[in-house]
């Protein structure tokens, strides 16, 4: 009952301004936000995942240097905010003004320039967001690889597979069923922190895009309800997709998985209507 | 060389800790033999098993496996430790079955059998998975190919993990107490299997408790004990009629 009451005083209250929310929902400037918020998500998940994977594994070597890197990196990036790095990159030009890659120690570079060309904010949005990912995921995929019984390495290695086929074929498939939830829960997360770019002022993601918007409009309160309801969207695009990951990469371990939701409605289908489902078949 | 032992030990050490788990194994299989070792639990029978295909390092003795050092390469009075690469080549040779199976759960039977085989020797997919189907027809299981283990009872996921191990076309087969983990009314077709294997000719190593198994199938029993081979020799020599007090106890509690 309160519940209601106070959606419906929400929904009715004319300072929040619906009409203004129905003009700048599909509005270009909007879904060119809500575009560079996915790229963001997607870009620093999926190079978060790879060094996370890289760092577990490095973690789990019996190499000490590998493993001593692992958790350096891991100890810096978790211990520090997110909006530190973010600024940090974003100025790295007052600490390294000049940037080359090449051969070290005065070798020929492959490519060179100013700092404050190449660290562009989106750069630094980039860097900032799967450097501090990757921490994080490294953490999410060592638990996987440690759920993983011993016996299946023994087993792989019984047969010839060297330590890398092992990880490869029979460790980290089985891990990522461990792995997926927390990874979903990452993705999710980091949906709602590129946010954080706002700070650079200069990356149109989502929020920046609807802040620029009400500081030329004063339209704050309908412009981050757009946002809003936009992040909602989003995450619950994200639940799906999760839904199914934790599908695939549980085989074999339940002897019959539960129908997804597909299934239910065409099972449901063809028990009001058997005639017509014969007629489809 | 090719007509020495399949395996030699002399003198085989392993210590965990201060623990001295094997205190000087000496023993030898020949090619075709079937050996079934026995002992109490802690003896170090399924230490020594473990040491013949490099799963465990041993700190003393030597140890050859179809006249090759296991682990070890020797230049005049040196051992020199083998790279990963050739030890995993060595232990592609020799297929091992577990107590607890050990199939992979997120592949299918027939891709726990295939996968060794495409990855390690080069095999073509196509004819990995032909080798799975002749393997899963050997061991009874001709029609669950495409069970997923969970799907499989204890006894047909041992036979699977046989299956498995022989797709490497092993020289020597090693069973750790492979119906240890299985209900009593699943031994027998783990077993069944074993014999078929045995009268094939196959190399095999049997670390069990089934006597009636090492009676009928065994051509030496090897009794262990704290670390030590007690006593070994042909089967109805040693279980029908024991020289040592420690086998004959042994014997009175698990018969």
């Amino acid at each position: 009952m309160t519940v209601a009451s106070v959606g419906w005083s929400f929904l009715t209250n004319p300072r929040a301004q619906w009409s203004v929310f129905g003009d700048w929902f599909f509005s270009q400037r909007v879904l060119e936000g809500v575009v560079t918020t996915v790229e963001l998500t997607a870009v620093s998940m999926a190079i978060g995942l790879a060094l996370g994977i890289m760092l577990a594994v490095m973690r789990q070597s019996r190499n000490p240097v590998l493993k001593s890197i692992s958790w350096f990196y891991i100890w810096l990036f978790r211990g520090t905010p997110l909006l530190v790095q973010l600024i940090f990159w974003f100025n790295i030009a007052a600490l390294y003004p000049q940037i080359r890659f090449g051969v070290p120690f005065g070798g020929p570079a492959l490519f060179s320039g100013s700092a404050n060309t190449v660290i562009t904010a989106t750069v630094a949005a980039y860097l900032a967001l799967s450097l501090n990912e990757g921490a994080y995921m490294a953490e999410i995929v060592r638990a996987g690889l440690l759920s993983v019984d011993d016996g299946q390495r023994e087993a792989a290695e019984a047969l010839g597979l060297s330590r890398f086929q092992t990880m490869r074929h029979i460790i980290l498939p089985q891990a990522m069923r461990v792995i997926v939830p927390p990874t979903g829960n990452e993705t999710i997360n980091m949906l709602k922190t590129t946010s954080l770019v706002f700070v650079l002022g200069q990356v149109l993601d989502l929020l920046t895009t609807v802040q620029l918007i009400y500081a030329a409009n004063y339209k704050v309160i309908p412009l981050l309800l757009v946002a809003s309801a936009w992040y909602l969207i989003l995450t619950s695009v994200l639940y799906v997709g999760q839904y199914y990951l934790e599908r695939r990469f549980g085989r074999g371990t339940a002897r019959n998985l539960p129908p997804t939701p597909r299934q239910r409605l065409i099972a449901l289908w063809r028990k009001w209507r058997p005639a017509s489902a014969e007629v489809v078949a | 060389m090719s007509n020495g032992p399949m395996v030699k030990a002399e003198a085989v050490h392993k210590r965990f800790g201060a623990l001295e788990v094997l205190q000087g194994i000496d023993l030898e299989v020949a090619r075709g033999e079937v050996m079934c070792i026995l002992g109490p639990s802690g003896s170090g029978k399924s230490t020594f098993l473990r040491c013949i295909n490099r799963l465990e390092e041993i700190n003393a003795g030597r140890l050859w496996v179809d006249g090759e050092l296991v682990g070890y390469r020797q230049k005049g009075d040196v051992l020199h430790a083998l790279p990963d690469r050739d030890i995993s080549e060595a232990r592609s040779r020799i297929g091992m079955v577990f107590q607890r199976f050990n199939l992979f759960p997120h592949l299918t039977a027939e891709q726990n059998i295939a996968i060794a085989p495409v990855k390690v020797q080069g095999v073509s997919k196509a004819e990995a998975k032909d080798r799975a189907a002749r393997l899963l027809e050997r061991v009874g299981l001709g029609d669950r190919g495409g069970s997923y283990p969970a799907q499989l009872s204890g006894g047909q996921q041992q036979r699977v993990a046989i299956a498995r191990a022989l797709a490497m076309q092993p020289k020597l087969m090693l069973f750790d107490e492979p119906t240890s983990a299985l209900d009593p009314e699943l031994v027998g077709e783990v077993l069944a299997v074993m014999r078929d294997l045995a009268s094939e000719g196959m190399t095999m190593i049997v670390v069990t408790h089934e006597i009636g198994f090492a009676k009928s199938a065994a051509d030496t029993v090897v009794f262990m004990d704290g670390g030590v081979v007690v006593e070994s020799g042909p089967p109805l020599k040693v279980l029908d009629n024991p020289q040592h007090e420690r086998t004959k106890a042994f014997l009175r509690e698990v018969g």
